[in-house]
Protein backbone atom coordinates (compact mmCIF):
# COMPACT_ATOMS: atom_id res chain seq x y z
CA UNK A 1 0.00 0.00 0.00
CA UNK A 2 1.29 3.69 -0.78
CA UNK A 3 0.69 6.15 1.22
CA UNK A 4 1.77 9.88 0.38
CA UNK A 5 2.26 12.15 2.86
CA UNK A 6 -1.19 14.08 2.76
CA UNK A 7 -2.74 10.32 3.67
CA UNK A 8 -0.16 10.23 6.33
CA UNK A 9 -1.43 12.89 8.17
CA UNK A 10 -5.28 12.29 7.64
CA UNK A 11 -4.59 9.13 9.05
CA UNK A 12 -2.21 10.49 11.99
CA UNK A 13 -5.15 13.32 12.49
CA UNK A 14 -7.85 10.66 12.41
CA UNK A 15 -6.06 8.29 14.88
CA UNK A 16 -5.60 11.33 17.52
CA UNK A 17 -9.23 11.36 17.10
CA UNK A 18 -10.39 8.39 17.49
CA UNK A 19 -7.83 8.37 20.98
CA UNK A 20 -9.38 11.18 22.18
CA UNK A 21 -12.83 9.78 21.83
CA UNK A 22 -11.87 6.76 23.39
CA UNK A 23 -10.37 8.36 26.22
CA UNK A 24 -13.55 10.56 26.77
CA UNK A 25 -15.43 7.16 27.00
CA UNK A 26 -13.11 5.82 29.16
CA UNK A 27 -13.20 8.66 31.36
CA UNK A 28 -16.60 8.56 32.02
CA UNK A 29 -16.47 4.66 32.83
CA UNK A 30 -14.00 4.80 34.54
CA UNK A 31 -15.42 7.51 37.19
CA UNK A 32 -13.03 6.93 40.24
CA UNK A 33 -15.56 6.53 43.20
CA UNK A 34 -15.02 8.13 46.41
CA UNK A 35 -14.13 6.04 49.07
CA UNK A 36 -16.12 4.43 52.43
CA UNK A 37 -13.53 5.65 55.64
CA UNK A 38 -12.81 1.53 55.08
CA UNK A 39 -12.05 1.56 51.62
CA UNK A 40 -14.99 0.58 49.47
CA UNK A 41 -16.47 2.37 46.82
CA UNK A 42 -19.17 4.58 48.22
CA UNK A 43 -22.51 3.65 46.73
CA UNK A 44 -24.58 4.74 49.60
CA UNK A 45 -27.68 6.63 48.90
CA UNK A 46 -31.56 7.04 48.29
CA UNK A 47 -31.84 6.38 44.48
CA UNK A 48 -34.65 6.42 42.05
CA UNK A 49 -35.18 4.55 38.89
CA UNK A 50 -38.07 6.35 37.40
CA UNK A 51 -38.38 6.03 33.69
CA UNK A 52 -40.91 5.52 30.90
CA UNK A 53 -38.33 2.91 28.88
CA UNK A 54 -40.39 -0.41 28.71
CA UNK A 55 -38.90 -3.39 30.17
CA UNK A 56 -39.54 -4.73 26.79
CA UNK A 57 -38.71 -3.50 23.30
CA UNK A 58 -41.33 -2.86 21.13
CA UNK A 59 -40.80 -5.55 18.70
CA UNK A 60 -40.99 -2.79 15.51
CA UNK A 61 -37.74 -1.51 16.82
CA UNK A 62 -36.03 -4.88 16.31
CA UNK A 63 -32.49 -4.52 17.55
CA UNK A 64 -32.26 -1.04 17.79
CA UNK A 65 -31.15 -0.53 21.19
CA UNK A 66 -31.06 3.48 21.43
CA UNK A 67 -32.92 6.01 20.50
CA UNK A 68 -32.19 9.46 18.46
CA UNK A 69 -31.42 12.52 20.11
CA UNK A 70 -34.29 13.77 18.93
CA UNK A 71 -36.26 10.54 19.50
CA UNK A 72 -35.73 10.57 22.76
CA UNK A 73 -36.55 14.47 22.87
CA UNK A 74 -39.52 13.49 21.42
CA UNK A 75 -40.55 11.02 24.25
CA UNK A 76 -39.08 11.93 27.15
CA UNK A 77 -42.49 13.26 28.75
CA UNK A 78 -44.15 9.95 27.74
CA UNK A 79 -45.63 7.92 31.16
CA UNK A 80 -43.80 6.41 32.97
CA UNK A 81 -43.97 2.01 33.14
CA UNK A 82 -46.28 1.43 35.27
CA UNK A 83 -45.84 -2.12 35.48
CA UNK A 84 -46.99 -3.56 39.08
CA UNK A 85 -48.60 -6.79 37.64
CA UNK A 86 -48.42 -9.08 34.55
CA UNK A 87 -52.13 -10.38 35.82
CA UNK A 88 -53.97 -8.45 32.71
CA UNK A 89 -57.53 -8.39 34.52
CA UNK A 90 -55.97 -6.57 37.56
CA UNK A 91 -57.16 -2.75 37.71
CA UNK A 92 -54.69 0.02 38.42
CA UNK A 93 -55.30 3.33 39.88
CA UNK A 94 -55.08 6.92 38.73
CA UNK A 95 -51.03 7.79 39.35
CA UNK A 96 -51.70 11.22 39.26
CA UNK A 97 -53.93 10.99 41.58
CA UNK A 98 -50.91 10.20 44.20
CA UNK A 99 -48.57 12.87 42.21
CA UNK A 100 -46.80 10.61 40.59
CA UNK A 101 -47.18 11.25 36.81
CA UNK A 102 -43.89 11.79 35.02
CA UNK A 103 -44.14 16.01 35.28
CA UNK A 104 -44.53 15.45 39.09
CA UNK A 105 -41.78 13.60 39.41
CA UNK A 106 -38.02 13.47 37.76
CA UNK A 107 -37.59 11.04 35.22
CA UNK A 108 -34.07 9.82 35.02
CA UNK A 109 -32.46 10.15 31.53
CA UNK A 110 -32.24 6.90 29.44
CA UNK A 111 -32.29 6.76 25.85
CA UNK A 112 -32.32 3.31 25.90
CA UNK A 113 -35.60 1.61 23.83
CA UNK A 114 -35.72 -1.22 26.80
CA UNK A 115 -34.06 -1.83 30.29
CA UNK A 116 -33.81 -5.78 28.21
CA UNK A 117 -30.44 -5.39 26.29
CA UNK A 118 -29.58 -9.52 26.37
CA UNK A 119 -31.32 -11.07 24.07
CA UNK A 120 -30.25 -8.48 21.31
CA UNK A 121 -33.73 -7.91 20.35
CA UNK A 122 -34.65 -6.73 24.35
CA UNK A 123 -37.08 -9.65 24.65
CA UNK A 124 -37.87 -11.70 27.00
CA UNK A 125 -36.45 -15.02 25.56
CA UNK A 126 -39.10 -17.58 25.06
CA UNK A 127 -39.61 -20.37 27.89
CA UNK A 128 -38.61 -23.87 26.96
CA UNK A 129 -40.95 -25.82 26.09
CA UNK A 130 -40.70 -28.03 29.04
CA UNK A 131 -41.16 -25.10 31.26
CA UNK A 132 -44.08 -23.49 28.69
CA UNK A 133 -46.02 -26.52 29.94
CA UNK A 134 -46.00 -26.14 33.73
CA UNK A 135 -46.34 -22.73 33.35
CA UNK A 136 -49.52 -23.21 31.34
CA UNK A 137 -50.38 -25.99 33.80
CA UNK A 138 -49.60 -23.79 37.13
CA UNK A 139 -51.55 -20.72 35.31
CA UNK A 140 -54.53 -23.27 35.23
CA UNK A 141 -54.49 -24.35 38.42
CA UNK A 142 -54.28 -20.93 39.74
CA UNK A 143 -57.13 -19.60 37.66
CA UNK A 144 -59.33 -22.81 38.97
CA UNK A 145 -59.06 -21.25 42.24
CA UNK A 146 -57.72 -17.51 42.16
CA UNK A 147 -60.55 -16.37 44.40
CA UNK A 148 -61.11 -19.24 46.92
CA UNK A 149 -59.09 -17.71 49.94
CA UNK A 150 -56.07 -15.03 50.23
CA UNK A 151 -53.41 -17.57 49.98
CA UNK A 152 -54.68 -17.98 46.26
CA UNK A 153 -53.96 -14.55 45.12
CA UNK A 154 -50.89 -13.25 43.63
CA UNK A 155 -47.64 -12.45 45.78
CA UNK A 156 -47.81 -8.98 45.74
CA UNK A 157 -51.96 -8.66 45.91
CA UNK A 158 -51.15 -10.35 49.27
CA UNK A 159 -48.17 -7.71 50.52
CA UNK A 160 -45.75 -10.97 50.80
CA UNK A 161 -42.97 -10.08 47.43
CA UNK A 162 -43.45 -7.42 44.68
CA UNK A 163 -42.21 -8.72 41.36
CA UNK A 164 -39.76 -5.57 40.39
CA UNK A 165 -38.39 -6.26 44.13
CA UNK A 166 -36.55 -8.60 42.48
CA UNK A 167 -33.59 -9.68 42.10
CA UNK A 168 -33.25 -8.69 39.62
CA UNK A 169 -34.58 -5.19 40.34
CA UNK A 170 -36.63 -2.97 38.06
CA UNK A 171 -38.15 -0.13 37.35
CA UNK A 172 -41.81 -0.03 38.19
CA UNK A 173 -43.11 3.33 37.57
CA UNK A 174 -44.02 4.87 41.08
CA UNK A 175 -42.48 4.62 44.64
CA UNK A 176 -39.38 4.41 42.62
CA UNK A 177 -36.68 4.85 45.14
CA UNK A 178 -33.84 2.30 46.38
CA UNK A 179 -32.23 2.70 49.12
CA UNK A 180 -28.26 1.63 49.61
CA UNK A 181 -26.64 1.11 53.03
CA UNK A 182 -23.12 0.16 53.32
CA UNK A 183 -21.31 -1.01 56.38
CA UNK A 184 -17.65 -2.95 56.90
CA UNK A 185 -18.55 -6.22 55.66
CA UNK A 186 -22.48 -5.81 54.05
CA UNK A 187 -24.13 -3.58 51.37
CA UNK A 188 -28.14 -3.49 51.84
CA UNK A 189 -30.46 -2.81 49.27
CA UNK A 190 -33.93 -1.52 50.17
CA UNK A 191 -36.68 -0.75 48.02
CA UNK A 192 -38.74 1.55 48.95
CA UNK A 193 -42.11 -0.58 47.55
CA UNK A 194 -42.71 -3.05 49.44
CA UNK A 195 -39.66 -1.79 52.61
CA UNK A 196 -37.47 -4.80 51.82
CA UNK A 197 -34.16 -4.72 52.82
CA UNK A 198 -32.00 -7.58 51.30
CA UNK A 199 -29.37 -7.62 53.60
CA UNK A 200 -25.79 -8.77 51.42
CA UNK A 201 -22.68 -10.31 53.03
CA UNK A 202 -19.50 -9.07 51.15
CA UNK A 203 -17.25 -12.50 50.78
CA UNK A 204 -14.42 -13.39 48.77
CA UNK A 205 -16.27 -16.48 47.92
CA UNK A 206 -20.09 -17.69 48.06
CA UNK A 207 -20.72 -18.19 51.77
CA UNK A 208 -22.53 -21.11 53.25
CA UNK A 209 -25.96 -20.38 53.16
CA UNK A 210 -27.27 -23.64 54.63
CA UNK A 211 -29.28 -25.00 51.69
CA UNK A 212 -31.88 -23.15 52.97
CA UNK A 213 -34.25 -21.31 50.14
CA UNK A 214 -35.63 -17.16 50.64
CA UNK A 215 -38.03 -15.01 49.45
CA UNK A 216 -35.63 -12.91 47.31
CA UNK A 217 -32.53 -15.74 47.44
CA UNK A 218 -29.61 -16.08 49.24
CA UNK A 219 -27.67 -12.97 48.09
CA UNK A 220 -23.98 -12.33 48.31
CA UNK A 221 -21.41 -9.80 47.08
CA UNK A 222 -17.87 -8.89 45.94
CA UNK A 223 -16.26 -5.90 44.61
CA UNK A 224 -14.67 -6.06 41.68
CA UNK A 225 -12.72 -3.08 40.98
CA UNK A 226 -15.27 -0.43 41.61
CA UNK A 227 -18.15 -2.72 40.96
CA UNK A 228 -19.87 -4.43 42.93
CA UNK A 229 -21.05 -7.74 41.86
CA UNK A 230 -23.62 -9.36 43.50
CA UNK A 231 -24.49 -13.33 42.77
CA UNK A 232 -27.83 -14.63 44.01
CA UNK A 233 -28.83 -18.04 44.17
CA UNK A 234 -31.67 -20.11 46.08
CA UNK A 235 -35.00 -18.64 45.20
CA UNK A 236 -37.98 -19.85 47.13
CA UNK A 237 -40.50 -22.21 45.39
CA UNK A 238 -43.48 -19.57 45.84
CA UNK A 239 -41.53 -17.01 43.52
CA UNK A 240 -41.87 -17.22 39.74
CA UNK A 241 -39.47 -15.49 37.36
CA UNK A 242 -40.82 -12.86 35.47
CA UNK A 243 -43.00 -14.23 32.94
CA UNK A 244 -42.49 -17.72 33.53
CA UNK A 245 -45.43 -18.64 36.23
CA UNK A 246 -42.67 -21.50 37.63
CA UNK A 247 -40.01 -20.97 40.28
CA UNK A 248 -36.05 -21.38 39.55
CA UNK A 249 -34.81 -24.74 38.89
CA UNK A 250 -31.53 -25.48 41.16
CA UNK A 251 -29.00 -23.91 38.87
CA UNK A 252 -31.24 -20.56 38.54
CA UNK A 253 -28.96 -17.50 39.23
CA UNK A 254 -29.18 -13.76 39.50
CA UNK A 255 -26.12 -11.66 38.92
CA UNK A 256 -26.28 -7.89 39.33
CA UNK A 257 -23.87 -5.12 39.09
CA UNK A 258 -24.00 -1.75 40.54
CA UNK A 259 -21.43 0.81 39.83
CA UNK A 260 -21.25 4.48 40.05
CA UNK A 261 -20.50 6.21 37.38
CA UNK A 262 -20.56 9.56 38.66
CA UNK A 263 -21.26 12.19 41.43
CA UNK A 264 -25.52 11.33 41.46
CA UNK A 265 -25.36 8.26 39.52
CA UNK A 266 -24.93 4.77 39.74
CA UNK A 267 -25.61 1.71 36.86
CA UNK A 268 -27.25 -1.39 37.82
CA UNK A 269 -27.10 -4.09 35.81
CA UNK A 270 -27.99 -7.71 35.67
CA UNK A 271 -28.20 -11.05 34.08
CA UNK A 272 -30.53 -14.09 34.68
CA UNK A 273 -30.09 -17.57 34.20
CA UNK A 274 -32.12 -20.79 34.61
CA UNK A 275 -31.64 -23.92 31.78
CA UNK A 276 -34.46 -25.43 33.41
CA UNK A 277 -36.87 -22.23 32.10
CA UNK A 278 -34.56 -20.68 29.09
CA UNK A 279 -31.64 -21.64 26.80
CA UNK A 280 -30.30 -18.11 27.01
CA UNK A 281 -29.94 -15.87 29.53
CA UNK A 282 -31.56 -12.57 29.52
CA UNK A 283 -30.60 -9.37 31.64
CA UNK A 284 -30.50 -5.60 31.02
CA UNK A 285 -29.32 -2.26 32.64
CA UNK A 286 -30.07 0.78 33.81
CA UNK A 287 -29.25 4.10 35.04
CA UNK A 288 -31.07 5.25 38.96
CA UNK A 289 -29.69 9.14 40.41
CA UNK A 290 -29.27 9.88 43.61
CA UNK A 291 -32.11 12.08 45.57
CA UNK A 292 -33.47 14.03 48.07
CA UNK A 293 -36.73 12.62 48.14
CA UNK A 294 -37.82 11.58 51.18
CA UNK A 295 -38.12 7.69 50.92
CA UNK A 296 -41.38 7.30 53.01
CA UNK A 297 -42.63 3.50 54.70
CA UNK A 298 -44.82 1.49 51.95
CA UNK A 299 -47.12 0.11 54.82
CA UNK A 300 -48.18 -2.73 52.16
CA UNK A 301 -49.71 -5.50 54.49
CA UNK A 302 -51.45 -3.12 57.12
CA UNK A 303 -53.15 -0.95 54.76
CA UNK A 304 -54.53 -3.96 52.63
CA UNK A 305 -57.54 -3.15 52.40
CA UNK A 306 -57.91 -4.61 48.78
CA UNK A 307 -57.39 -8.06 49.71
CA UNK A 308 -59.95 -8.58 52.17
CA UNK A 309 -62.71 -6.23 49.82
CA UNK A 310 -61.94 -8.76 46.78
CA UNK A 311 -62.48 -11.58 48.64
CA UNK A 312 -65.18 -10.17 50.41
CA UNK A 313 -67.39 -9.21 47.25
CA UNK A 314 -66.51 -12.48 45.49
CA UNK A 315 -68.04 -14.30 48.60
CA UNK A 316 -71.01 -11.59 47.95
CA UNK A 317 -71.16 -12.38 44.46
CA UNK A 318 -71.34 -16.25 44.92
CA UNK A 319 -74.51 -15.62 47.44
CA UNK A 320 -76.30 -13.40 45.28
CA UNK A 321 -75.71 -14.53 41.85
CA UNK A 322 -77.79 -17.06 40.18
CA UNK A 323 -74.57 -18.46 38.69
CA UNK A 324 -72.50 -21.91 40.20
CA UNK A 325 -69.83 -20.22 42.62
CA UNK A 326 -66.71 -19.52 40.91
CA UNK B 1 13.49 -7.03 106.29
CA UNK B 2 11.34 -4.18 107.19
CA UNK B 3 12.86 -2.44 103.89
CA UNK B 4 12.15 -5.23 101.56
CA UNK B 5 8.62 -5.64 103.01
CA UNK B 6 7.73 -2.48 102.57
CA UNK B 7 9.18 -2.80 99.14
CA UNK B 8 7.76 -6.09 98.40
CA UNK B 9 3.87 -3.84 99.17
CA UNK B 10 4.62 -1.52 97.16
CA UNK B 11 5.06 -3.83 94.31
CA UNK B 12 2.43 -5.66 95.05
CA UNK B 13 0.01 -2.17 95.01
CA UNK B 14 1.85 -1.32 91.65
CA UNK B 15 0.74 -4.78 89.93
CA UNK B 16 -2.98 -4.38 91.76
CA UNK B 17 -2.87 -0.87 90.22
CA UNK B 18 -1.60 -1.91 86.73
CA UNK B 19 -4.61 -5.13 86.30
CA UNK B 20 -7.14 -2.91 87.53
CA UNK B 21 -6.06 -0.20 84.69
CA UNK B 22 -6.10 -3.42 82.36
CA UNK B 23 -9.37 -4.26 83.78
CA UNK B 24 -10.50 -1.56 82.42
CA UNK B 25 -8.84 -0.87 79.55
CA UNK B 26 -10.71 -4.20 78.69
CA UNK B 27 -14.17 -3.13 79.81
CA UNK B 28 -13.74 -0.12 77.63
CA UNK B 29 -12.49 -2.20 74.25
CA UNK B 30 -15.47 -1.79 72.45
CA UNK B 31 -15.14 -1.69 68.70
CA UNK B 32 -14.94 2.10 66.83
CA UNK B 33 -15.57 3.48 63.67
CA UNK B 34 -12.43 5.31 61.57
CA UNK B 35 -14.37 8.40 63.70
CA UNK B 36 -13.53 7.05 67.03
CA UNK B 37 -17.31 6.67 67.39
CA UNK B 38 -18.81 3.25 68.99
CA UNK B 39 -19.73 0.62 65.61
CA UNK B 40 -23.30 -0.79 66.51
CA UNK B 41 -22.97 -3.06 63.52
CA UNK B 42 -23.62 -6.04 64.02
CA UNK B 43 -26.60 -8.85 64.48
CA UNK B 44 -28.06 -8.73 68.08
CA UNK B 45 -31.64 -9.75 69.51
CA UNK B 46 -32.58 -9.62 73.19
CA UNK B 47 -32.60 -12.70 75.45
CA UNK B 48 -35.97 -11.69 77.36
CA UNK B 49 -39.83 -11.82 77.65
CA UNK B 50 -40.51 -8.60 77.93
CA UNK B 51 -42.24 -9.13 74.22
CA UNK B 52 -44.99 -10.98 76.75
CA UNK B 53 -45.10 -8.50 79.34
CA UNK B 54 -42.94 -5.72 80.03
CA UNK B 55 -43.84 -5.48 83.46
CA UNK B 56 -42.70 -8.24 86.25
CA UNK B 57 -44.77 -11.45 85.63
CA UNK B 58 -45.22 -14.89 86.33
CA UNK B 59 -46.08 -17.87 84.22
CA UNK B 60 -49.70 -17.79 83.24
CA UNK B 61 -51.51 -19.87 80.43
CA UNK B 62 -51.30 -18.28 77.04
CA UNK B 63 -54.27 -16.72 74.67
CA UNK B 64 -54.68 -19.95 72.85
CA UNK B 65 -54.53 -22.96 75.53
CA UNK B 66 -54.92 -25.50 72.79
CA UNK B 67 -51.38 -24.92 72.08
CA UNK B 68 -50.22 -26.64 75.52
CA UNK B 69 -46.98 -25.48 76.98
CA UNK B 70 -46.31 -23.98 73.91
CA UNK B 71 -48.44 -21.68 74.12
CA UNK B 72 -47.81 -20.19 77.44
CA UNK B 73 -46.68 -17.22 78.67
CA UNK B 74 -42.84 -17.03 80.09
CA UNK B 75 -42.49 -15.31 83.11
CA UNK B 76 -39.88 -12.48 83.36
CA UNK B 77 -38.64 -10.22 85.91
CA UNK B 78 -39.79 -6.90 83.95
CA UNK B 79 -37.78 -4.22 82.08
CA UNK B 80 -39.49 -1.19 83.27
CA UNK B 81 -37.81 1.26 85.72
CA UNK B 82 -39.48 0.93 88.95
CA UNK B 83 -41.33 -1.98 87.69
CA UNK B 84 -45.16 -0.67 86.99
CA UNK B 85 -45.87 1.20 83.32
CA UNK B 86 -47.47 4.62 84.99
CA UNK B 87 -50.91 4.71 83.46
CA UNK B 88 -53.67 7.47 83.20
CA UNK B 89 -56.17 5.82 85.36
CA UNK B 90 -58.18 6.74 82.53
CA UNK B 91 -55.67 4.69 79.90
CA UNK B 92 -56.22 1.52 81.53
CA UNK B 93 -59.29 0.15 80.70
CA UNK B 94 -58.21 0.01 76.90
CA UNK B 95 -55.13 -1.61 78.27
CA UNK B 96 -57.39 -4.69 79.83
CA UNK B 97 -59.58 -4.20 76.51
CA UNK B 98 -56.75 -5.42 74.44
CA UNK B 99 -55.57 -8.22 76.98
CA UNK B 100 -58.96 -9.71 76.90
CA UNK B 101 -58.24 -9.85 72.38
CA UNK B 102 -54.65 -10.11 72.34
CA UNK B 103 -55.44 -13.41 70.57
CA UNK B 104 -56.82 -11.98 67.53
CA UNK B 105 -56.23 -8.11 67.59
CA UNK B 106 -52.24 -7.90 69.05
CA UNK B 107 -50.36 -6.23 66.10
CA UNK B 108 -47.87 -9.08 66.30
CA UNK B 109 -50.71 -11.78 65.98
CA UNK B 110 -51.40 -9.77 62.52
CA UNK B 111 -47.74 -9.45 61.41
CA UNK B 112 -48.04 -5.45 61.45
CA UNK B 113 -44.58 -3.72 61.35
CA UNK B 114 -44.12 -3.60 65.59
CA UNK B 115 -42.99 0.37 65.86
CA UNK B 116 -40.66 1.42 68.20
CA UNK B 117 -39.57 0.02 70.91
CA UNK B 118 -41.45 -3.18 70.11
CA UNK B 119 -39.31 -4.09 67.24
CA UNK B 120 -35.86 -4.12 69.40
CA UNK B 121 -37.32 -6.73 72.10
CA UNK B 122 -39.31 -8.81 69.92
CA UNK B 123 -37.99 -12.75 69.82
CA UNK B 124 -35.90 -11.81 66.19
CA UNK B 125 -32.74 -11.01 65.61
CA UNK B 126 -32.30 -7.15 64.51
CA UNK B 127 -29.08 -6.31 62.33
CA UNK B 128 -27.21 -3.03 62.69
CA UNK B 129 -25.91 -1.06 59.64
CA UNK B 130 -23.88 1.57 60.67
CA UNK B 131 -22.20 3.62 58.14
CA UNK B 132 -19.73 6.87 57.68
CA UNK B 133 -23.27 9.00 57.47
CA UNK B 134 -26.08 7.08 58.74
CA UNK B 135 -27.46 3.89 60.59
CA UNK B 136 -30.04 1.36 59.32
CA UNK B 137 -31.92 -0.91 61.40
CA UNK B 138 -32.87 -3.78 59.58
CA UNK B 139 -35.63 -6.27 61.66
CA UNK B 140 -35.99 -9.98 60.78
CA UNK B 141 -39.34 -9.33 61.92
CA UNK B 142 -42.27 -7.99 59.46
CA UNK B 143 -39.49 -7.42 57.03
CA UNK B 144 -39.53 -3.93 59.41
CA UNK B 145 -36.60 -1.08 58.75
CA UNK B 146 -35.66 2.01 59.84
CA UNK B 147 -32.97 4.68 58.88
CA UNK B 148 -31.89 6.89 61.40
CA UNK B 149 -31.28 10.45 60.13
CA UNK B 150 -27.64 11.28 62.00
CA UNK B 151 -26.36 14.29 60.26
CA UNK B 152 -29.86 15.60 58.16
CA UNK B 153 -32.80 15.79 61.08
CA UNK B 154 -36.03 15.76 59.39
CA UNK B 155 -39.26 16.13 61.31
CA UNK B 156 -41.70 13.74 60.67
CA UNK B 157 -44.24 14.62 57.46
CA UNK B 158 -46.66 12.41 58.46
CA UNK B 159 -47.30 9.06 61.36
CA UNK B 160 -45.95 5.50 60.09
CA UNK B 161 -45.62 2.57 61.75
CA UNK B 162 -41.58 2.69 62.56
CA UNK B 163 -41.57 6.46 62.64
CA UNK B 164 -38.95 8.89 61.85
CA UNK B 165 -35.59 8.84 64.00
CA UNK B 166 -33.11 11.40 63.96
CA UNK B 167 -29.65 10.35 65.83
CA UNK B 168 -26.94 11.72 67.62
CA UNK B 169 -24.00 10.93 69.45
CA UNK B 170 -23.95 11.94 73.82
CA UNK B 171 -20.21 10.23 74.36
CA UNK B 172 -20.21 6.35 73.74
CA UNK B 173 -24.23 6.20 73.48
CA UNK B 174 -26.23 6.46 70.53
CA UNK B 175 -29.53 8.50 71.12
CA UNK B 176 -32.17 8.58 68.75
CA UNK B 177 -35.40 10.45 68.84
CA UNK B 178 -38.72 8.74 67.57
CA UNK B 179 -40.94 10.36 66.16
CA UNK B 180 -44.18 10.48 64.20
CA UNK B 181 -45.41 6.53 65.44
CA UNK B 182 -48.78 5.06 64.77
CA UNK B 183 -50.44 3.87 67.93
CA UNK B 184 -49.51 0.73 68.67
CA UNK B 185 -49.23 -2.17 71.48
CA UNK B 186 -45.85 -2.98 73.30
CA UNK B 187 -45.83 -6.05 74.46
CA UNK B 188 -48.98 -9.20 74.30
CA UNK B 189 -50.31 -8.04 77.24
CA UNK B 190 -52.00 -5.21 75.56
CA UNK B 191 -49.77 -2.41 77.08
CA UNK B 192 -49.95 0.34 74.35
CA UNK B 193 -49.21 3.78 73.50
CA UNK B 194 -50.83 6.33 71.46
CA UNK B 195 -49.49 8.39 68.04
CA UNK B 196 -48.38 10.98 70.17
CA UNK B 197 -45.69 9.42 71.93
CA UNK B 198 -41.89 10.83 71.29
CA UNK B 199 -39.64 7.87 72.15
CA UNK B 200 -36.15 8.19 73.23
CA UNK B 201 -33.82 5.29 73.13
CA UNK B 202 -30.45 5.12 73.68
CA UNK B 203 -27.52 2.47 72.48
CA UNK B 204 -24.48 2.27 74.47
CA UNK B 205 -22.16 -0.77 73.65
CA UNK B 206 -20.79 -2.06 77.64
CA UNK B 207 -18.53 -4.30 75.86
CA UNK B 208 -18.37 -5.83 71.89
CA UNK B 209 -21.01 -7.98 71.96
CA UNK B 210 -23.37 -6.36 74.78
CA UNK B 211 -25.40 -3.04 74.13
CA UNK B 212 -27.14 -1.55 76.85
CA UNK B 213 -30.47 -0.32 75.49
CA UNK B 214 -33.06 1.77 76.85
CA UNK B 215 -36.47 3.28 75.96
CA UNK B 216 -37.75 6.31 77.26
CA UNK B 217 -41.20 6.75 76.29
CA UNK B 218 -43.19 10.31 76.95
CA UNK B 219 -47.22 9.92 76.34
CA UNK B 220 -49.16 12.32 78.16
CA UNK B 221 -52.51 11.06 76.85
CA UNK B 222 -51.72 7.72 78.26
CA UNK B 223 -49.30 8.01 81.08
CA UNK B 224 -48.36 9.92 84.09
CA UNK B 225 -45.06 10.84 83.34
CA UNK B 226 -42.26 9.79 81.07
CA UNK B 227 -40.94 6.08 81.90
CA UNK B 228 -38.28 4.18 80.49
CA UNK B 229 -37.66 0.54 79.93
CA UNK B 230 -34.07 -0.99 80.00
CA UNK B 231 -32.43 -4.21 78.78
CA UNK B 232 -29.49 -5.83 77.15
CA UNK B 233 -29.04 -7.12 73.55
CA UNK B 234 -26.66 -9.28 72.58
CA UNK B 235 -24.80 -9.93 69.30
CA UNK B 236 -25.49 -12.82 67.86
CA UNK B 237 -22.10 -15.06 67.83
CA UNK B 238 -22.68 -17.85 65.88
CA UNK B 239 -20.63 -18.67 62.73
CA UNK B 240 -23.28 -17.87 59.81
CA UNK B 241 -25.34 -15.68 61.57
CA UNK B 242 -27.86 -13.59 59.79
CA UNK B 243 -31.15 -12.25 59.26
CA UNK B 244 -33.53 -15.00 58.04
CA UNK B 245 -37.12 -13.96 56.35
CA UNK B 246 -39.78 -13.71 58.45
CA UNK B 247 -42.55 -12.64 55.99
CA UNK B 248 -45.23 -13.18 58.25
CA UNK B 249 -48.05 -12.25 56.37
CA UNK B 250 -48.73 -15.49 55.08
CA UNK B 251 -49.01 -17.07 59.41
CA UNK B 252 -51.36 -14.22 59.54
CA UNK B 253 -53.55 -14.85 56.13
CA UNK B 254 -56.10 -17.07 58.14
CA UNK B 255 -56.38 -15.08 61.51
CA UNK B 256 -57.02 -12.13 59.61
CA UNK B 257 -59.06 -13.30 55.76
CA UNK B 258 -60.30 -16.97 56.80
CA UNK B 259 -63.76 -15.51 57.36
CA UNK B 260 -63.51 -14.75 53.32
CA UNK B 261 -62.50 -17.94 52.32
CA UNK B 262 -64.55 -19.63 49.76
CA UNK B 263 -67.37 -22.07 52.03
CA UNK B 264 -65.91 -25.86 51.84
CA UNK B 265 -62.64 -24.86 50.58
CA UNK B 266 -59.34 -25.48 53.33
CA UNK B 267 -56.06 -24.22 53.51
CA UNK B 268 -54.75 -27.54 52.24
CA UNK B 269 -56.61 -27.09 49.17
CA UNK B 270 -54.83 -23.23 48.40
CA UNK B 271 -51.88 -24.74 47.07
CA UNK B 272 -52.09 -22.94 44.13
CA UNK B 273 -51.49 -19.39 44.90
CA UNK B 274 -48.35 -19.85 46.59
Amino acid sequence: MIVNRATSLRLVATSLLLLAAVDTVGAAEQYKAPRTSWGDPLIEGVYTNNTNVPFERPAKLGDKAFYTEQEYAARKNAPAVVETTTNPTDVHYQTADFDLDPEQNPMVRNPRTSILTQPANGRMPPLRADAQRRSDAARAAQQAHAFDSAQNRPLQERCLLWAHEGPPLRPVGYNTLVQLAQTRGYVVLMTEMIHDARVIPLAKSRPDFGGLKRWQGNSWGRWEGDTLVIETTGFSDQVTPRGSGVPMGPEGKVIEKITRTGPKSIRYEFTVSDPSLWDVPWGGEFPMELTDQPLFEYACHEGNYGLPNTLRGIRKEEQTSSRKPR
Amino acid sequence: MRVAAMARAVICTLALMACVECAWAQKAAIPRTSDGKPDLSGIWQALSTANWNLEPHTAVQGPLETLGAIGAVAPGIGVVEGGKIPYLASALPQRDANRARRRTEDPEAKCFMPGVPRATYLPYPLQIVQSDTGIMIVYEFAGAVRTIAMKKHTEAPVDSWMGFSNGHWEGDTLVVEVTGLNANWLDRSGNYASEARRVTERYTLTDADHIRYEATIDDSSVFSRPWTLRLPLYRRVEPGARLMDFRCVEFAEELMYGDLRKPGTRKSDASTGK
